[in-house]
């Protein structure tokens, strides 16, 4: 047994030791940059907060944190981002939690229950935010070039066969989405004859890789997919062309047979938010990009590895006339 | 049963009030129990009710009294019901019908508050796997009676303190139970038991599972605990000789039903049935019996020069003298009146025969 | 998704007294007539094939499935003036408020201090002084090793703020749970069997059916998350503390109420002394339990390491997610050694085993640093923030160097396995049990379940097969049925093999025990993505991701059971001369067949709280109805019913294999 006293001797004589060691290094010290804060934030005034729903894919990101960072570094507003599915981002309107989703595909149900026109009026509808989504069929790209055949609707059938897997015994296998988009494809499939079966991927994910892996391992893959989204960087897939969208095909979900129309990506804010106003409401309100834009964010989060935070403010630095439009007058 | 019956008679004329008093006492175990009481399937076999109404009847009709200071030793073979029997005196088992009183006190009608207040000062049990609390000392163990009657730390460990050492475990107070042997943790259960100063103790099978050498120490040490304390004792046993050694007197108990109530002399020397005779057959009789067991009445002829003895001496403690004697043993009762003869045929005979069964 | 139900007390146990002579395997007549079931079934499958499969077309409702949604509309609907949600909603903003002060206190900065109140350097110290006194030195190095682990990897914020979400969990866990444990230890068997379901059904149902609803009660962020985190990691600590409770020696009770004790006392000096040790277990598995919620949480907003694990899934980067779901394992492991430790020591402090005074002298000279290191990490920068590091994106960089290594090496092995289990295993099973007509099926389930456990498999088979008709969703529900047994073969292929090495060589089970801890509590969500790459899209990638899931539980329930056979049987069998492999099938493994039986019940289990995992990688079924109800507002009641239906299937399956196991075991 070693002697307690000689163990206390050596604790007390580490602790003083440290102390000496440490205060005598120094660094930054949290007074000054707590007084820093201070002064900031009565430059600033009241911006107000932004609750900024974060909904789970890149390009919604991309989007909502490049407007955070305007919002926080030029206007002083606090931001506070929220990762949240859009179900869970909408009922958030009543109860403050959330003001802003930056980047909405198209939610009928949820509009009818949170839009004053049918429902309790929490939310609305804050315009375009300038993206286009392309929602459609796609190939990776050694299947396009190695069998241009396949971006013709028409000519699928041919490749039945090349494109059937475990899942779907001899029928050729279309790989379904991420559930939270509207898919009519079983009934596209069914009213354009032809002999494929859907099995859906269930996630975002898990259509991502198994893109990646078709294009590794030159595999046939088909499905759903959509753009902007970062995968096109580093793998443009191709589409696959449908009969074209005319308004009313989509109308019947049982009768479809056309190409997904494009869709106009918007904005959705929380009523009282918007009421309340202020810089951060005219900010948000104002916003708007293109695809090429939100691409480009992407691809420095999902490629270069950055953050989402110093992905927008690389991309702000890089675009001081676009930021310039948003800002209120 | 006659036995029974009589002896009833015998304490009920006593004039002490008896420590306890059980009357028609049952316990069926099993659904709607109750309503088999007085039904004729109430008379039925164990293994027939069980089968008709399946109902098990753990204790049939049970009634004796404990005079006070007595050692009551209840026997039977395993699954007779014992256990059952010695529950329903405190209500650890409901009983399903008959009265209990103990010290005066009607245990069968008693409230939840008046029952706990018997518990905690009247009765306490000894269990034969001991039932120590495993999280504490053996001198908090032995407290706890203590406790839960909130007295204090200090009274009731100095009380808890004096009992320990009276049942021999000196040295052994901060002592887990895990860390004592088997028989060292039946002394805790005897010293817990004995902490609240009780009026009765009553032990189911307390040695049963403890070896043969440890067993013989501690029923000694309940003899001597007897002696210097004088508490009444039902004492649950398994092993008649055990019962011999202690009891006072002795209830032999057959699928809860009472076959036999007696003094230890008087199971071995008139078995009721063939039950008991077969439980008794292969005790030492000249251990057990005494000479009014042996004795026949005076016949003239008899010479009248031998030693007198009296009726209870055991026969073996009399066969030294008897046989070194040239005359018959005279036997006297309590009033010295000659009440019968023993000659040497008589010693022999219990002593022999004993010979033979070994 | 993890649903990780522990191991049940009392489900099924291994036989204690090890017969003397071995017992052969005698298939009883029971398992002919089962037999008989299936070549019957599969002889009128054969004829009506395809035929009222109740399959649903596309996205085709019942009206059950509305009225469920309809039910949800009209509580959100008057969610302003519904006095219930507004109480729910106060509770929720005060586990908000808490969270959040602990959250300004020690992980993010409280504004407008840029820093939090106390930086690392004083909350690692603190923490390490608290491993200290409750566990001894050993703890105290571990913990020193995990939280400087979290800032070296980068995550000091997201895992100080999944202990503080987790910390504040258990406790309301306990708070609320050891009641109702004490209910469960101390009443009859009605209301045993009453309560024992709720928690089957609360540790079957799939999260996913009510994180919408939980934000909708409780609020988004902290709130959401605690109450999410709480209803799963309730159901353990009041299963397990009230089976200690339970089993107090009966001896113990009847000597102490000898002495006269009321009721409060004997809980209080007898019951929950006596159940300490089991009462521990169950609060470690609370607290796995509600680690394993935490990249659920994450979808509510919930603050902790489920976050980054989340992020790093939309650019599919498998390195990055891999490092805070590993850390998730170091903060497991932490509190479950702590746990057991402090456990062991405050037993063996209180049976005098440790010098009190030396202890309170070493721990107060201990807390002069401890107070050093708080003051300094109240004022300078470096001991309040942790500085970058590349530790974390370089172990990244490394994972998914190796998965890219991996894949490309063995995808084409991994697809031809997948291929060959579902032409030889999935595809039949799944054409007999989703294409036979409903009535076929329900029948020939309910005919299984009374041959192999009577009524009481067949009443609760009756009950739960009347609710999936119900719930509309029979043929998903037979395809989610159709994975779940064919993971469970896989997990008890595994378990055999594992289990008996690690049984036999202590080495292996060495080795092998910190990996299976690791397989329980890692996210599933870490490893999806490589299980996607080398399987794809399938059924089958969903019964890989359910099988590590259920695997560790299962090896470690076989591997205990065989080391518990009894050596002197071993002994007795190996004199006789026989051969390991004799010796391992004739002996061990019979021996251990109450373990097996559990181990498969548990795996079977394990794996279908899994099925909504599957659903996010392509395996269809109840699982991806579930992920689709919670992506899609009007599709909720389609979900729910799925999530219910989910549990149905789990009661049922539970209550036929312990039927069977308690037949068996007659
Ligand atoms: N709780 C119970 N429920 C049903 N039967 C019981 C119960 N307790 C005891 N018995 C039955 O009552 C009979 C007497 O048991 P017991 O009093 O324990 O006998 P002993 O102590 O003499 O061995 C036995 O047949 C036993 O099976
Ligand atoms: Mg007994």
């Amino acid at each position: 047994m070693r002697s307690p006293r000689r163990r206390l001797t050596a604790l007390t004589s580490v602790a003083a030791g440290m102390t000496l060691t440490l205060t005598a290094c120094g660094g930054g010290s949290i007074a000054e940059e707590t007084e820093a804060n201070e002064e900031r934030a009565a430059e600033f005034g009241d911006c107000g907060d932004i609750n900024m729903a974060i909904n789970p894919w890149v390009g919604y990101e991309a989007s909502a944190y490049v407007v955070g960072h305007v919002a926080e570094e030029t206007l002083g507003c606090k931001v506070t981002y929220k990762d949240l599915k859009e179900d869970v981002a909408w009922q958030g309107f009543g109860t403050g939690d959330v003001d802003v989703v930056i980047e909405d595909w198209g939610h009928p149900d949820l509009e009818k229950k949170f839009f004053a026109e049918q429902g309790d009026g929490s939310a609305m509808d804050g315009g375009p935010n300038g993206n286009v989504g392309v929602i459609g069929w796609y190939v990776p790209p050694w299947l396009a070039e190695e069998h241009p055949e396949v971006l013709d609707w028409e000519n699928l059938n041919d490749f039945a066969e090349e494109f059937a897997t475990s899942e779907t015994g001899d029928k050729g296998q279309f790989l379904g989405a991420d559930p939270s988009y509207v898919q009519f494809d079983e009934a596209i499939i069914s009213n354009l004859g032809l002999d494929f079966e859907v099995v859906f991927s269930g996630s975002e994910a898990a259509s991502i890789t198994a893109f990646q892996q078709a294009e590794k391992n030159k595999e046939f893959l088909i499905g759903y997919f959509y753009e902007p989204q970062w995968l096109f960087a580093e793998l443009p897939l191709a589409k696959v062309a449908l009969p074209p969208f005319e308004e009313g095909c989509q109308d019947d979900p049982a009768e479809v047979d056309c190409d997904y129309p494009e869709t106009v990506l918007k904005k959705i804010l929380s009523t009282s938010w918007v009421e309340e106003g202020g810089p951060g409401v005219e900010l948000v309100q104002n916003f708007e990009w293109t695809n090429e834009d939100q691409n480009q964010v992407a691809k420095y989060i999902s490629e270069d590895g950055m953050s989402p935070e110093d992905a927008a403010a690389l991309w702000v630095e890089e675009n001081p006339d676009k930021v310039e439009a948003w800002l209120p007058q | 049963m006659t036995i029974m019956s009589e002896r009833v008679e015998e304490t009920a004329v006593d004039e002490r009030e008896p420590a306890l008093s059980v009357r028609n006492l049952w316990k069926i175990f099993g659904p709607r129990a109750d309503k088999i009481i007085g039904t004729p399937d109430a008379d039925l076999p164990r293994a027939e009710l069980k089968r008709k109404t399946g109902c098990v009847a753990g204790v049939k009709d049970v009634s004796f009294d404990v005079a006070p200071g007595e050692v009551f030793v209840v026997m039977g073979l395993s699954g007779s019901g014992k256990s059952t029997l010695v529950r329903c005196l405190t209500r650890l088992i409901e009983p399903t019908a008959g009265t209990i009183r103990m010290d005066g006190v009607d245990v069968t009608t008693a409230s939840e508050a008046e029952l706990r207040d018997l518990r905690r000062k009247q009765v306490s049990m000894v269990f034969q796997h001991f039932g120590l609390l495993p999280h504490r000392q053996v001198i908090d163990n032995v407290a706890y009676g203590l406790e839960i009657r909130g007295v204090g730390k200090k009274e009731r460990r100095a009380k808890a303190a004096e009992i320990v050492s009276l049942v021999g475990l000196d040295g052994f107070e901060h002592s887990y139970p895990d860390q004592l042997s088997g028989g060292m943790q039946q002394r805790v259960g005897l010293a817990r038991a004995l902490a609240g100063d009780p009026d009765i103790l009553l032990f189911d099978e307390p040695f049963s599972a403890l070896d043969p050498l440890i067993r013989r120490d501690m029923q000694n040490e309940v003899i001597r605990l007897h002696r210097e304390l004088g508490k009444t004792m039902v004492f649950i046993t398994h092993d008649l000789q055990e019962a011999l050694k202690l009891g006072d007197r002795i209830l032999i108990m057959r699928d809860g039903e009472i076959v036999q109530i007696g003094a230890p002399d008087e199971v071995v020397g008139a078995p009721a049935d063939d039950y008991v005779r077969d439980f008794v057959s292969e005790v030492p009789r000249s251990h057990v019996l005494t000479l009014k067991w042996v004795m026949r009445a005076p016949r003239p002829d008899d010479s009248m020069d031998g030693p007198v003895m009296s009726c209870d001496t055991i026969v073996r403690q009399a066969a030294k003298a008897a046989l070194a004697s040239e005359h018959p043993v005279r036997v006297v009762d309590s009033q010295e009146r000659v009440i019968g003869i023993v000659d040497d045929d008589a010693i022999l005979r219990v002593v022999v025969a004993e010979e033979d069964h070994a | 998704m993890s649903t990780l139900a522990p191991p049940r007390p009392g489900a099924a146990r291994p036989d204690k007294s090890p017969p003397v002579e071995v017992k052969r395997w005698v298939p009883s007549s029971r398992w002919a007539w089962a037999l008989g079931v299936v070549v019957l079934w599969v002889v009128i499958w054969a004829l009506t094939k395809g035929n009222d499969t109740l399959a649903l077309a596309g996205r085709e409702r019942t009206g059950v499935h509305d009225a469920l949604a309809e039910f949800r509309d009209s509580v959100i609907a008057s969610r302003a003036d519904n006095p219930l949600i507004q109480l729910t909603y106060e509770i929720g903003s005060w586990f908000t408020s808490v969270v959040d002060w602990l959250q300004r206190m020690v992980s993010v900065e409280n504004f407008p201090r840029p820093v939090p109140e106390i930086g690392w350097l004083g909350v690692t110290a603190v923490a390490v002084w608290i491993g200290l006194a409750v566990a001894g030195w050993r703890i105290a190095l571990l913990v020193a090793a995990s939280f400087l682990s979290f800032g070296i990897f980068g995550y000091w914020s997201d895992a100080v703020d999944l202990l503080i979400v987790t910390f504040v969990a258990v406790a309301i866990a306990v708070l609320v749970g050891m009641p109702l444990a004490v209910l469960m230890g101390t009443g009859n068997r009605a209301v045993n069997a009453v309560m024992t379901t709720i928690l089957d059904v609360f540790q079957t149902i799939p999260t996913f059916v009510f994180l919408a609803p939980i934000a909708l009660f409780f609020g988004i962020g902290a709130s959401g998350a605690v109450v999410a985190t709480l209803l799963y990691a309730l159901p353990p600590i009041i299963r397990v503390a009230g089976h200690g409770i339970r089993t107090v020696s009966a001896t113990t009770i009847e000597a102490t109420d000898s002495a006269g004790q009321t009721r409060w006392q004997r809980l209080t000096k007898v019951q929950l002394p006596m159940a300490r040790k089991t009462i521990v277990v169950g609060l470690n598995q609370t607290t796995l339990a509600a680690l394993s919620m935490a990249t659920i949480a994450a979808f509510v907003d919930g603050p902790g390491l489920g976050q980054p694990v989340l992020d790093f899934l939309k650019t599919v980067n498998v390195g990055g997610a891999f490092v805070p779901g590993a850390l998730i394992v170091v903060i497991a492991v932490m509190l479950d050694r702590t746990t057991t430790a402090a456990s062991e020591y405050g037993e063996r402090a209180a049976r005098g085993g440790v010098d009190r005074k030396r202890r309170r002298i070493m721990l107060a000279v201990a807390g002069v640093p401890v107070l050093v290191c708080l003051y300094l990490s109240r004022t300078y920068s470096w001991a309040a923030e942790f500085g970058d590091s590349t530790w974390g994106p370089r172990l990244a960089d490394a994972v998914n160097e190796f998965f890219g290594w991996f894949t490309d090496t063995f995808r084409d092995l991994t697809q031809g396995f997948k291929d060959a289990i579902s032409t030889v295993l999935l595809n039949p099973l799944e054409s007999l049990l989703a294409e036979s007509p409903w009535w076929l099926a329900a029948g020939a389930l309910l005919l299984l379940a009374f041959v192999l456990g009577g009524f009481r498999a067949a009443v609760p088979t009756l009950v739960c097969v009347a609710g999936l008709l119900y719930f509309g969703l029979w043929n998903h529900a037979m395809i989610t049925l159709t994975m779940t047994l064919v993971g469970t073969v896989l997990v008890m292929a595994l378990a055999l093999v594992f289990g008996v090495w690690m049984a036999r060589s202590p080495k292996v089970d060495l080795a092998l025990r910190p990996l299976l801890d690791a397989g329980q509590t890692i996210p599933p969500f870490v490893y999806l993505i490589p299980v996607l790459a080398l399987f794809g899209p399938t059924r089958f990638t969903a019964i890989v991701a359910g099988v590590v899931y259920a695997a560790p539980v299962a090896i470690k329930l076989v591997a205990d059971g065989v080391k518990a056979v009894s050596p002197t049987t071993l002994e007795a069998t190996r004199s006789t001369g026989s051969t390991t492999w004799q010796e391992v099938t004739k002996v061990q493994l019979p021996m251990a067949r109450g373990s097996l039986v559990l181990a498969a019940n548990q795996g079977l289990l394990y794996v279908l709280a899994m099925a909504v995992i599957g659903g996010l990688v392509g395996a269809g079924g109840l699982g991806y109805d579930v992920v689709l109800g919670f992506a899609r507002s009007e599709e909720w009641g389609f979900g729910a019913a799925a999530g219910l239906s989910i549990v149905l299937l789990g009661i049922m399956v539970d209550r036929i294999a312990r039927g069977a196991a308690q037949k068996t075991s007659r």
